[in-house]
């Protein structure tokens, strides 16, 4: 047997010391790398390769069926039905009511089967029916998404907007999970690829999301700005006004809704009775860069902070503003557009103390027997409003419901606030998108609501009820 | 049927080199017997042809080429002439720099087979010539003693073969890198780096603190350096100088030297990153990969995008699209095996390009002579120096350079000078063995 010396380090010599340096300087930083490695394979790698570059996705549907997708009750809202050649077809069961929110995954993907994709196209079945499958040469059954959706709301909502084209989105504040959100006019996505042609050929809106791609006047929602900008700047809640219907300045004549002339009323009261006059004067007292740094604060002109695909922007400028653009600007008119999104989002801020949580729809997914594989745990964005902020807000917000536009919101079994808005969107006075955006509360129960409902007018008239059918479904 | 053998089959080579990775470091434990320690890197052995065997059979199945089994035999008649000459003929040899020699050689003819089956016949064929004209290098590095007086020969020699490169090689990917001879593409700077530790550990051994020679020392390096840099390759110059730097740290045993050069390095780099719009490409796709993916940072998006969608577990031989990384066979090969074979046995694969390095540091802290206890410290260094760049690179940990991974990736010049350099480890390992009886 021949003798071989021990491989371990022996100390001796006088350098030794520096060799240890080098030595443990070099398993550190290899034990980081190791480290990260590790990270990424098993946590961050999952969020990069979801990606529409990444050519592996295509090929996992060749061995995966597209799993289901779910609401937060376990209805089916899209699932796969395969055939004996092992063909899928995808049903949704639920139609048009969720055609927006859950997309269609032929021509092209959009909603949650295009922000789920990934998740779906992936199975963590069991591994001993994998094996089996993978006998039968049978595609193993993908992982199905449990979303946050709300059927009961969702339901409600959907028959609520009745005919009306628009769009509504409900957050839970505390979470940002979505739990409802419908666009009208909407399509059947199971039949998409047979009317693809007549959607895109006719230059129809059909297949626009307009909760998150819908770009609309804000209307007098947009006063929740104005008036804590005003707040801000040193303006008090008891300040004292007189509306005569109207508020002109240079060239520039500003009515209240039917000109009704609102009198004399503190500035909680203008806001409760949504008076553009009192608002028109006000915006014109206001500091421009500081309105505009209040609206970037709010995530204007900024991409919104979702998982979900294809959300547009808001846009708001005051950018060489003539004192017409200021006072229409002031009032929600005019070049602000937003999403109905991200006014759901401001209010579920201010409903969540400020802070705002990032939407999104995906709540966990599970594998083919229902064990759970990963939850996906709500976001903190940050805060949008201070403390002394929400304390404004919420007592304007909820004077608006008690003394104001939103009256129809007044019960004894929930706490609702918020601000209704008519918005003009055409030199045609007549024609208007009803507004309604807030949140309710019932002990530590919570929902955030925006709506708008295109060309039908005043937003207490009809925003507001739909509000109520909202909150009372949400709370029953 | 086939099938489900290849499904278990994935699953036998991620237990094989665990079990390879873990005997490593079970037989650098202090305390550990002769026999305890010879029956581990017996079980080393085993582990590495029963890989061999799995994996060219699943090569096999999912292609039925007969061109796999002639792989299959050739590598086996590699292997065991690797053992006949390291454990047999050279019976001081180490053990573990043997088998972890073997190893990642073992790993790379599976992937290379895998990739495109030319190259890594090519790759095995290299991989046999450097082997014959390696297994005389342990037998020079005891018999030639006046090795530590060429050390300006070493110094001319790379400091001509470096300047040729700039003037005349051939760039690819950015960097002139290679010159074109009679045919064959040789790649300088990989054989350059080994006549560099030397000239360094021929300059410095007995310096002592004599600052006139460390100055000439510290002249000629930054010349290097800065040929390499004029030849845009930063991963090369990132070597020579970290190498640098560590000798002169040990054999001056002044920390000051380490921390000023990494100090002027970290400035060079901030420079680098100001000057050259590729410096700044390089970390723009490190920083945010997807931003720029049409562009910079296709490379590494890919390469993640195969190491992420492999997962723990790998999609298995020909199940994954490692092709879609461009050029996947050399510095990206970590993620065509991250990707088929899995995120376990990649991660097997650092570990055992730990205990490769870990080995040489060993070695050279045995040794008693100063010049050759330099030389393999610097050997060292340069081999853990590239293996860190090029991981971190293809992982995104640090911004990819652009260098091969010892003995794993595909190219001639790297395997050779690889093995080059772990056969003058070998004949260091030897000597000091033969000294101490």
């Amino acid at each position: 047997m021949r003798k071989r010396r021990q491989e371990s380090p022996r100390r001796r010599g006088s350098i030794n010391r520096e060799f240890a340096i080098v030595t443990y300087g070099f398993l550190l930083l290899f034990l980081c790398m190791a480290g990260y490695f590790i990270y990424f394979v098993g946590y961050a790698g999952e969020d990069f390769i979801d990606s529409p570059y990444n050519p592996r996705l295509s090929q996992l549907s060749e061995h995966i069926i597209r799993g289901d997708i779910l609401a937060a009750d376990g209805t089916v809202l899209a699932t796969s039905e395969v055939d004996d050649a092992q063909n899928e077809t995808r049903v949704y069961p639920k139609g048009n009511e969720y055609a927006h929110i859950v997309g269609f995954s032929s021509n092209g993907m959009s909603g949650t089967e295009l922000d789920a994709n990934f998740q779906l196209l992936r199975s963590h079945s069991f591994f001993i029916e994998k094996i089996i499958n993978e006998l039968q040469e049978r595609k193993n059954q993908g992982d199905a998404v449990v979303t946050s959706l709300d059927t009961a709301l969702t339901d409600a909502l959907y028959v609520g907007m009745a005919n009306y084209e628009g769009a509504a989105v409900a957050l839970d504040p505390e979470t940002g999970k979505i739990l409802a959100m419908v666009s009208k006019p909407d399509f059947d996505p199971n039949t998409i690829a047979q009317n693809w042609s007549y959607y895109t050929e006719t230059g129809s809106s059909v297949l626009l999301n307009r909760a998150i791609q819908g770009q609309y006047p804000p209307g007098s929602t947009f006063k929740i700005l104005t008036a804590l900008e005003y707040l801000n700047e040193g303006g008090g809640m008891e300040d004292a006004f007189n509306c005569s219907g109207s508020y002109t300045y240079g060239d520039t004549t500003i009515h209240c809704y039917h000109n009704t002339v609102h009198g004399a009323q503190n500035f909680e009261e203008a806001f409760a009775h949504s008076c553009n006059s009192v608002f028109a004067e006000v915006g014109l007292s206001l500091d421009k860069s500081g309105m505009a740094r209040l609206a970037k604060r709010l995530l204007f002109n900024r991409t919104l902070p979702t998982e979900l695909k294809n959300v547009k922007k808001s846009s708001f400028s005051l950018k060489d503003a003539d004192s017409g653009l200021v006072m229409r600007t002031a009032i929600g008119q005019g070049n602000t557009l937003v999403t109905p999104i991200h006014m759901a989002m401001i209010a579920s801020a201010i409903a969540n103390d400020g802070v705002l949580m990032e939407p999104s729809v995906i709540d966990h997914t599970q594998n083919d027997g229902g064990t759970l594989v990963r939850r996906y745990h709500p976001v903190r964005y940050g805060e949008l409003f201070d403390e002394s902020e929400v304390g404004i807000l919420r007592e304007m917000m909820r004077y608006v419901v008690t003394n104001g536009t939103g009256s129809k919101l007044y019960t004894d079994s929930y706490t609702a606030y918020g601000k209704t808005g008519t918005a003009e969107f055409s030199d045609n006075k007549s024609e208007a998108h009803s507004w309604f955006v807030g949140f309710a509360e019932q002990d530590e129960k919570k929902i955030a609501v925006a709506i708008v409902l295109e060309r039908a007018g005043s937003g207490s008239e009809h925003a507001v009820p739909l509000a109520r059918t909202m909150f009372d479904t949400y709370f029953r | 049927m086939l099938h489900l053998l290849i499904f278990i089959s994935r699953f036998a080579l991620v237990i094989l080199l665990a079990f390879y990775t873990y005997s490593c470091f079970a037989a650098l434990r202090s305390g550990i017997s002769e026999e305890q320690q010879d029956f581990l890197y017996f079980r080393q052995t085993a582990c590495m042809y029963m890989f061999i065997l799995i994996a060219n059979g699943i090569l096999y199945l999912s292609t039925f080429e007969e061109q796999v089994l002639v792989m299959l035999g050739m590598e086996m008649a590699f292997f065991i002439a690797v053992s006949l000459i390291y454990k047999h003929i050279y019976r001081n040899a180490s053990l573990s720099v043997t088998n972890n020699m073997c190893m990642l050689l073992a790993i790379s003819f599976i992937i290379l087979t895998r990739l495109d089956i030319d190259k890594a016949y090519k790759q095995l064929v290299i991989a046999g010539i450097s082997l014959a004209i390696t297994c005389l290098i342990p037998f020079l590095v005891k018999k030639l003693k006046f090795l530590n007086r060429l050390t300006y020969v070493y110094a001319a020699v790379g400091i001509l073969g470096l300047g040729l490169v700039a003037v005349a090689g051939s760039t690819s990917y950015g960097a002139k890198l290679s010159l074109s001879i009679g045919g064959f593409s040789i790649q300088p700077s990989e054989f350059i780096k080994i006549l560099f530790v030397f000239f360094v550990a021929a300059m410095l051994y007995d310096a002592g603190n004599d600052r006139r020679k460390i100055e000439i020392a510290t002249a000629v390096a930054g010349l290097h350096v800065l040929m390499l840099i004029a030849s845009r390759d930063l991963g090369g110059a990132g070597i020579f100088l970290l190498t640098y730097l560590v000798m002169l740290y040990v054999s001056t045993q002044e920390p000051r030297f380490l921390l000023i050069g990494l100090a002027l390095g970290a400035v060079g780099m901030v420079c680098a990153y100001f000057l050259f719009g590729h410096v700044r490409n390089r970390v723009m796709a490190w920083k945010n990969p997807l931003s720029v993916v049409d562009g910079a940072g296709y490379q590494i998006s890919h390469s993640l995008f195969a190491i992420g969608t492999g997962g723990w577990f790998g999609s298995g031989l020909y199940q994954g699209m490692p092709e879609k990384i461009p050029v996947v066979e050399k510095d990206f090969v970590f993620s065509a095996i991250s990707e088929e074979l899995g995120g376990v046995f990649a991660l097997c694969l650092i570990f055992i390009c730990i205990s490769c390095f870990l080995m040489f540091f060993n070695i050279a802290m045995q040794i008693h002579d100063r010049f050759y206890k330099l030389i393999a410290l610097g050997l060292g260094t340069v081999y853990a120096t590239q293996t860190f760049l090029t991981l971190g690179g293809v992982t995104k940990f640090i911004p990819s350079t652009g260098v091969t991974l010892p003995l794993v990736s595909y190219g001639g010049s790297s395997l050779m000078s690889t093995m080059i350099l772990f056969a003058i480890i070998q004949g260091l390992y030897v000597m000091r063995e033969e000294d101490g009886q």
